[in-house]
């Protein structure tokens, strides 16, 4: 896959607007006026959603559901209120008393980055649209990923959960800014359960598309794979703690990225803490002269990215470390309005029942020019970790866990080991990544929580990388 | 709901109707302030039916059609999975009280004053810690409606605060935080601000544990961050009857210690998770897990139930209102024990207490694992907590570590909102730390 951006496939279409509604859109015009409050924004959300699961042989679940709601955000004097409703005819109620918990929670004065109101629509049409895709096709390509894992030899069970949906936001917001976009998203895991004796062993592989169904309609290769990993992992040994040099894949090393450092770029962690202010000043060296960290919600076709955020900010490329030194970080507007620095379109809501918050949408490290033989030559015992489970962050300390992991002995990869869970510290772990490989790839599975707000679809990705020194977590 | 019901019956032999409001407001504090009130109300409304021997499901939160959402149904059971039960039928269900009028006639000033409460008696100590965390209420309202004349309804009410303190020296953060919540009047909040407050105290000074292995004692916090999921997934019916929970076919054995006792309960009273019924309309009981070690009952609904040959649990949820019925855990409770944290932390030569871990729960749950790097925890030597530990994880699997000697405090308390326990010494956890050349 090809990160270099290229926008012909990610349609934004300004102007005439392609969606019904025109009476939906007066009434919310109509409710942002005569609030009293600052600021005023509207989001009116529908979604349609297909779920499809199977667990061993059979089919567990095919379901459908629709959910359409709204919300509303005032801002006075700095304080927030917030009403989110399923009934559309709340919607005026909701403003009221929006704007009502604003008053009372209004502090100190804010002033939100001007902007000139505009109006836009944008529209992302896949080249296979998933919500045009039959479920009677998506059950019979699920039924033989399924049938693939469960005639693999020592499976016990399988885990297959598929989602998709189709989701239509209008935005308005008090200044005037009208948005429509319609975003599709798709999401699949697929799981082989091994099992011997008292051994339980996964393995798993997760996708995603921004609802292009073409991205997982040749997984046979990949299901067949998990299948003999999850049976291989039965014989694995578990790695002995410790701290070891660890390289990681394209995958796993998205995963570190974004927990290693992507959250910690999100202002709202900084911006009132001031100490964090302290720790994170625009400059500060955190790496190696060749590590670049960007986030990027206008690459194509990335599950993270997005042409608006859920502010109406429009969504861009925010570099958050160049050649070692952090130079930019994540924002919403009132972050930005608070430290005083560039708006970066990343306020973003899992749906119309939360608030935005400042959110990570594509986040990646740029490719060096290390091959991974390189990269493994003079590593005398290590560990090679591809794959991933998940991810979790203090901001100063975190978590990664691989999917599947093997001993790197003289330069070479060797026996393969039970999946591994690493730990590392910010202010340590980015300066000991001494070596970037050339093959960046990203991951576009699973989904990002923060704040009681997941999944929310983010992609993340890397190159190889080499830390010199990572700590595992063993038996 | 009865025009749905009657609707569905044109087209299915049997059907479902389970419908879902609630009300709730919410109050976030960011930097030690105020910062957001919120407000959220919604309804959900899903059917299941069964049409030719399948199940078929749809649900729509706002607006719908009834007939759109027959036809979603409809549409599914061509492809839904065999319908191995029947609806159950009408009955009367007596079930503890869910609803506190005192809870919905809250005002907004007073969940204000509560946090606020909680942040002062912080930051009147540790004037340098920043809080963070929400208090919120809500009041809503079930009721099913099946084909077998069921028709239950129940209300609920519910309150939780919670509060996250991090505190910043150099490069060193120290993340301290509780949370207490209730189905009525009134939790006390105190409990958020005495936690943090020793949970500051004894992170004062940093120590180190060098990699190996050692007894670990397991706050009650502790043991709802490292030990909760796995139990929850090795007692699910689904990975009971797919054979891919390591305690599958072993009811009835002497799995764990005798020291351990362990029940899911959701019939207690005052409890967020408590309810009459389950997501289905069956009666809620409560479940013995571990009797004395012994592997007790595994947590059932009527599908998962009858195909594994075993009844409902009345174990029956949903992840949420929009989703299929699952089985599910309501509260975990684990037995009492007779011995004080403080004589646990004596019998300690060299160990650790952990409060809080990240990364738990991303290892394989199946098999029983747990683990993760210690967000806090601190180190004991010689039975006395001589400071916090950073950069280090800890690993295990419960089924192993959980056989083993296990020694239960008598310091129960709910944690989480889903668990009650005592604090848990657990002997020959795996530590791993780094290296102490910096």
């Amino acid at each position: 896959m090809s990160l270099c951006p290229s926008l012909e496939r990610w349609g934004t279409i300004i102007g005439p607007r392609p969606f019904p509604g025109v009476l939906m859109r007066d009434r919310i015009t109509e409710a942002l006026q005569n609030h009293g409050a600052d600021y005023v924004e509207v989001r009116y959300e529908e979604r349609t959603t297909t779920r499809v699961s199977y667990r061993g042989r059979k089919l567990e679940d095919a379901s459908l559901s629709s959910d359409s709601g709204g919300c509303v955000r005032a801002l006075v004097d700095g304080g927030w209120g917030f009403a989110s409703f399923n009934d559309f005819e709340a919607l005026e109620e909701s403003v009221a008393r929006a704007a009502d918990d604003a008053r009372m929670s209004a502090g100190e004065a804010l002033s939100l980055p001007e902007r000139e109101p505009f109006e836009a629509s944008a529209v992302s049409m896949p080249a296979r649209n998933v919500n045009d895709v039959s479920l009677d096709e998506k059950v019979s390509l699920l039924s033989e990923f399924n049938d693939i894992i469960m005639s693999s030899p020592r499976i016990q069970s399988s885990s297959i959960n598929y989602g998709d949906s189709g989701r239509m936001v209008r935005f308005a917001a008090s200044d005037g800014t009208y948005i429509e976009q319609k975003v599709p998203d798709l999401s699949l895991r697929l799981t082989a359960i091994a099992r011997d004796g008292e051994e339980v062993q996964q393995a798993g592989v997760s996708l995603g598309s921004v609802g292009d169904f073409g991205a997982v309609q040749s997984l046979h290769d990949q299901a067949q794979d998990v299948a003999r990993r999850a049976a291989a992992l039965l014989d694995a040994p578990n790695v002995k703690g410790g701290e070891y040099t660890v390289v990681l894949d394209p995958i796993l090393a998205g995963v570190f990225v974004h927990e290693a450092f992507g959250h910690l770029s999100e202002a709202d962690l900084v911006y009132q803490n001031p100490q964090m202010r302290e720790l994170m000043w625009l400059g500060r060296k955190f790496g190696s002269q060749n590590l670049n960290i960007v986030d990027d919600a206008t690459l194509p076709w990335l599950r993270g990215s997005y042409a608006y955020d859920d502010e109406g900010t429009p969504g861009q490329r925010t570099y958050l470390i160049r050649e070692g030194e952090l130079v930019g970080r994540l924002h919403s507007l009132e972050t930005a309005a608070r430290m005083d620095e560039e708006i970066s379109g990343n306020a973003r809501a899992i749906s119309y029942r939360h608030s935005p918050i400042v959110r990570m949408s594509n986040t990646f490290i740029e490719p060096g020019g290390v091959s991974l033989q390189d990269m493994l030559a003079d590593i005398k015992e290590g560990v090679y970790v591809k794959d991933w489970y998940g991810g979790q962050t203090s901001m100063e300390m975190f978590t990664f866990s691989g999917g599947e992991a093997y001993m790197i002995r003289d330069g070479q990869i060797a026996e393969m080991l039970r999946p591994v869970v690493l730990t590392g510290n910010v202010f340590t772990t980015l300066e000991r990544i001494d070596a970037i490989g050339d093959d960046l790839d990203m991951n576009q599975g699973g989904g990002c929580g923060k704040g009681g707000q997941s999944p929310l679809p983010v992609s993340n990705g890397s190159p190889h990388i080499r830390i010199s020194r990572c700590i595992v977590g063993g038996k | 709901m009865e025009r749905l019901l009657d609707l569905a019956l044109q087209q299915a032999s049997s059907a479902e109707v389970f419908e879902a409001s609630s009300e709730s407001a919410v109050v976030h504090f960011e930097a030690n302030k105020l910062k957001q009130l919120e407000n959220r109300q919604s309804t959900t409304v899903a059917l299941r039916i069964v049409r030719d021997g399948r199940i078929g499901f749809a649900a729509a939160s706002g607006a719908h059609e009834p007939d759109k959402l027959v036809d979603m149904a409809v549409e599914t059971s061509s492809y839904g999975a065999e319908a191995l039960f029947d609806f159950p039928g009408s009955s009367v269900l007596m079930g503890p009280k869910t609803y506190d009028s005192r809870i919905v006639e809250l005002e907004t000033d007073a969940l204000i004053e509560m946090g606020t409460d909680v942040i002062e008696r912080v930051t009147s100590a540790y004037a340098d810690v920043q809080c963070e965390g929400l208090v919120s209420i809500s009041a809503g309202m079930v009721r099913i409606l099946n084909s077998s004349g069921l028709d239950v309804s129940s209300r609920k009410t519910s309150i939780g605060a919670m509060m996250e303190g991090v505190r910043i020296s150099g490069t060193d953060m120290l993340f301290v935080g509780d949370s207490v919540s209730s189905g009525e009047l009134l939790p006390d909040v105190r409990l958020i601000a005495d936690t943090m407050l020793a949970q500051l105290a004894r992170a004062a000074e940093l120590a180190h544990i060098e990699t190996g292995t050692y007894p670990v004692l397991f706050t009650p916090h502790g043991v709802d961050v490292a030990l909760l999921l796995p139990l929850a997934v090795a007692y699910n019916g689904k990975n009971v009857l797919e054979k891919s929970s390591r305690l599958a076919g072993r009811q009835g054995e002497q799995v764990f210690t005798p020291a351990l006792s362990l029940w899911d309960d959701a019939t207690l009273e005052g409890r967020p998770t408590t309810s009459p019924f389950d997501a289905e309309g069956i009666a809620s009981r409560r479940v013995p897990l571990i009797e004395a070690g012994v592997v007790g009952e595994f947590l059932f609904d009527l599908q998962t139930g009858a195909e594994a040959g075993m009844a409902t649990t009345g174990s029956g949820r949903r992840a949420d209102a929009r989703s299929q019925v699952r089985p599910g855990m309501s509260a975990f409770v684990v037995g009492e024990g007779d011995t004080s944290f403080g004589q646990m932390l004596s019998s300690i030569e060299e160990g650790l207490v952990v409060e809080e871990l990240i990364g738990a729960g991303q290892g394989n749950l199946l098999s029983g694992d747990f683990g993760g790097n210690v967000l806090l925890g601190y180190k004991v030597e010689r039975g006395k907590i001589v400071g916090r530990v950073k950069d280090t994880m800890i690993s295990g699997n419960i089924i192993d570590a959980l056989s083993r000697n296990v020694v239960i405090g008598n310091d129960t308390r709910w944690v989480g909102g889903n668990l009650r326990t005592p604090s848990l010494l657990c002997d020959g956890i795996s530590v791993s730390s780094k290296g102490g050349d910096e």
